[in-house]
């Protein structure tokens, strides 16, 4: 019996919740605790853990090294596109009241959303990738040598 | 005395992880202990930062009731008035300040960006070097530099 | 000002932001860049842009005016607000001016020098490292000033450890930077919080107020002060924390070390001045304490043991690293003199400084380039080898050491005349002496370039052999840069006076 087996299925059950409870933290940061930062952390901690049970190579497959790189950028032109989008509707950067005509907290709900979803993208592909380029050094002992 | 320790306890703890940290980082000579030093000694700016914004009897910065109306208008202990073009609603409810969390949250992930790539760094020096023991590494560099740099 | 009509109307306002905001967005596209060629055309396109935008700058202020730019909207107190004034604007010109050359610059060096592989990333790190410096420049919160420069030194890590491909040993150095950078920015952001717990405010302006309403606050902003001043020390290399220096500049990759030089401890000094003068205020006991006794002092220091180091080196990069730390003591000299005269000086040497060494670096960059030579020892002849580069070299190098009619002379010059004004007439004999011994430094390597036989190698004598193009042309336009300072400094002196006039406001248009 493989000796992981325990760890599969428990892991199984649980990587779907943790991304689910990073979701909920990254879309209830606008009531209570929570956001981007640690949404991001957390999704990212759910691929993590699926490559540590799994093994680095599924994890590859699942999450592929080129599209973490495309992500962080996409995250980052996420956060700085809002500040555009503001200056172009004629505000401040990042003055996300501009982005509604009628009501200018809708506005800052809009903003503070795309700004939060950016930062989550960035982190958690971020994370990944830091992960990623450690886990992919040749060790030059093998596991079984130690 | 010992009530002047207890009530300024969290100051003495930031010290002492600040004084261990910084200790550390000029003492060890292995690259992954400095790398831990400096990790407490960040650790201790972050301790120091969240003290500063707790403030007597305050409630967590979280508005609870009514927040969907006005929760951009709602005024913190020792903040500002957070919101542009509304009638700031005085909130009679003490909040804790929130502006040296949020600080901090940036600092935390400039210890970990710092950390990564410090890591980083010692990873590609243990393949290049061979070690990460910062005397060997001196000596190893000693040698290289007298066989000549050319590339 | 007629400048300023060719730009748009919306850069009059928006100047401030964007000038951040286009580098860091740049470097995010640069880092999924599939070729260099693209990433090098961005970065030089991107750093152009923000050239012009903070000439916009410097034209805007130049009659003493403030610009004032909150961002998202929320108002200067409890918002972050840009601020450009007299003091920073000329140093943001400055940093974008001197990313564009190196960016000109780099296009060949990045070749030789960096692995296929990281020439994009490479790019990204370097825009990134941009928009740090100008952000922690432009801020006027103190808090964002931390923020820009981690974002700063973290790029800057991985742009020294780059150079690891070419010199292996790039890779402690970016260690060695990396920790101390690290605990100088530690330092900075827990005299931050003291600051805070003092004024309860984060914006510069504000505490200032605040500051000097409380008349220099009690001995919880003293200690603030204390750990800001180191913090910024480590990182603008102030003498005995210069450690980290000399490696960071040897190892890293030739744009990236004629880009520190000219730029990083430059914009540390920019804060140092802004933390001592406006934020806390020399009348304050202990501030004066700090101005006389630690920064003159310790700058007179530096001055005499960076430029004697200096002369022991057997690494051509290692020698005018030293003497950027002993430039740097010039520098901390005029800021310790505390006159409007001694500001003046110390601002006009800043950029000066900038301006020269940027040119050293980048014909130290070409010897490498052509040859490969990194030691003083090969210096041999190769004013026969490199006519070209040399020249720029012997330039740049006699206006290192302060000949008449070179930038390095007008601000040295300025210093001096302070000093006296001042009846600080040992800091002139520091001064000279220290100057002697840059003769000494520089002296060396012309003579071996230019008295010296070129070396033989299988009997034939090695060929003539200059730098490309794309790096001849920034190498010669910071030498003849520096020369026409020398003859006449009248624009740079005005930028100067208007960094004084807003370090000191009491003494305004009262330099002598």
């Amino acid at each position: 019996m493989n000796p992981h087996l325990l760890l599969r299925v428990v892991s199984k059950f649980l990587i779907p919740l943790i991304a689910l409870y990073a979701f909920y933290v990254q879309f209830h940061g606008d009531f209570g605790p929570g956001g981007g930062f640690q949404a991001g952390v957390i999704l990212a901690a759910s691929i993590i853990l699926y490559a540590l049970i799994f093994g680095l190579k599924e994890a590859k497959r699942a999450v592929p090294p080129s599209f973490v790189r495309i992500l962080m950028t996409i995250g980052v032109l996420v956060y700085g596109g809002t500040g555009v989008v503001t200056w172009l509707l004629g505000g401040e950067f990042l003055n996300y009241g501009v982005l509604n005509h009628h009501d200018p907290a809708h506005g800052q709900h809009w903003g503070i959303l795309a700004i939060e979803l950016g930062v989550l993208i960035t982190v958690a592909s971020v994370m990944v990738a830091i992960f990623y380029a450690f886990g992919s050094r040749q060790p030059d002992l093998s596991d079984e040598d130690w | 005395m010992l009530t002047a320790f207890f009530e300024n306890y969290n100051y003495y703890v930031v010290i002492i992880l600040m004084m261990t940290g910084l200790y550390v980082v000029f003492s060890s000579r292995n690259l992954i202990k400095k790398l831990s030093g400096l990790s407490v000694f960040q650790t201790s700016v972050f301790l120091l930062y969240i003290t500063i914004g707790k403030v007597e009897g305050g409630q967590p910065p979280i508005v609870s009731e009514n927040h969907a109306s006005n929760d951009s208008s709602v005024m913190v202990a020792g903040g500002g008035e957070a919101a542009i073009g509304h009638a700031g609603q005085m909130s009679d409810v003490l909040y804790s300040n929130p502006l040296p969390h949020v600080l901090i949250l940036t600092a935390i992930v400039v210890g970990v960006a710092t950390l990564a790539i410090g890591l980083a760094l010692t990873v590609r020096i243990r393949e290049t070097y061979g070690t990460i023991e910062e005397d060997e590494l001196a000596m190893l560099d000693y040698t290289y530099n007298l066989e000549g740099t050319d590339a | 000002m007629s400048l300023i009509s060719f730009f748009p109307d919306w850069m009059l306002t928006h100047g401030a932001a964007f000038l951040v905001v286009v580098p860091l967005i740049a470097g995010a596209i640069a880092a999924i860049l599939p070729k260099r060629q693209i990433a090098a055309a961005l970065t030089v396109a991107v750093s152009f842009i923000c050239m012009l935008t903070s000439l916009l700058l410097v034209l805007q202020i130049i009659d003493g005016q403030t610009i004032n730019y909150a961002l998202g909207g929320w108002d200067a107190p409890h918002g972050i607000a840009y601020v450009v004034d007299g003091l920073n604007a000329p140093i943001l010109f400055l940093i974008s001016a001197i990313g564009f050359l190196v960016s000109v610059y780099g296009m060949p060096t990045i070749i030789a020098e960096v692995e296929p592989k990281k020439r994009a990333p490479f790019y990204a790190a370097f825009l990134i490292c941009l928009a740090g410096l100008l952000g922690m420049v432009v801020t006027g919160d103190a808090f964002n000033v931390f923020v820009f420069l981690e974002v700063s030194s973290i790029s800057t890590y991985s742009l020294v450890a780059m150079g690891a491909s070419r010199d292996r040993r790039a890779l402690t150095a970016a260690y060695n930077y990396l920790i101390m950078g690290s605990i100088g920015a530690t330092f900075f952001v827990i005299g931050l919080g003291f600051l805070y717990m003092e004024t309860g405010t984060l914006n510069m302006a504000d505490m200032a107020v605040i500051l000097r309403e409380m008349e220099g606050g009690s001995r919880v902003s003293e200690i603030a002060f204390g750990f800001i001043i180191v913090g910024l020390g480590l990182k603008l290399a102030m003498f005995p924390l210069h450690t980290w220096l000399p490696g960071a500049y040897a190892h890293s990759p030739s744009m990236v070390t004629v880009f520190l030089a000219s730029t990083a401890t430059k914009a540390a000094l920019y804060l140092l001045l802004r933390f001592v003068f406006t934020i806390f205020d020399v009348s304050f006991n202990y501030v004066f304490d700090v101005e006389i006794y630690l920064l003159a002092g310790l700058g007179m220091v530096g001055m005499i043991l960076g430029s004697l180091q200096a002369i022991f080196q057997t690494d051509i990069r290692r020698v005018l690293a030293y003497s950027s730390v002993a430039q740097v003591g010039y520098m901390l000299l005029g800021v310790g003199l505390g006159t409007a005269a001694g500001l003046t000086a110390g601002y006009l040497h800043l950029m000066n400084h900038a301006v020269i060494k940027g040119a050293l670096f980048m014909a130290l960059g070409a010897f490498w380039y052509r040859y490969g030579i990194t030691r003083v020892t090969d210096f041999n002849g190769l004013s026969k080898s490199m006519p070209w580069t040399m020249g720029a070299f012997t330039l740049g190098g006699l206006s290192l050491i302060g000949v008449p009619f070179t930038a390095g002379f007008t601000s040295k010059f300025r210093l001096v005349e302070a000093a006296f004004l001042k009846g600080w007439w040992w800091a002139v004999a520091i001064i000279v002496v220290s100057s002697v011994l840059a003769i000494i430094y520089i002296g060396r390597l012309l003579l071996a370039a230019y008295f010296q036989s070129p070396p033989e190698v299988n009997g034939h004598v090695v060929a003539k052999n200059e730098a490309p193009l794309l790096m001849l042309i920034p190498m010669w336009f910071l030498v003849l840069l520096s020369i026409a300072i020398g003859i006449n400094a009248d624009i740079m002196v005005d930028l100067a006076e208007g960094a004084a006039s807003v370090l000191l406001p009491i003494s305004a248009g009262a330099t002598p």
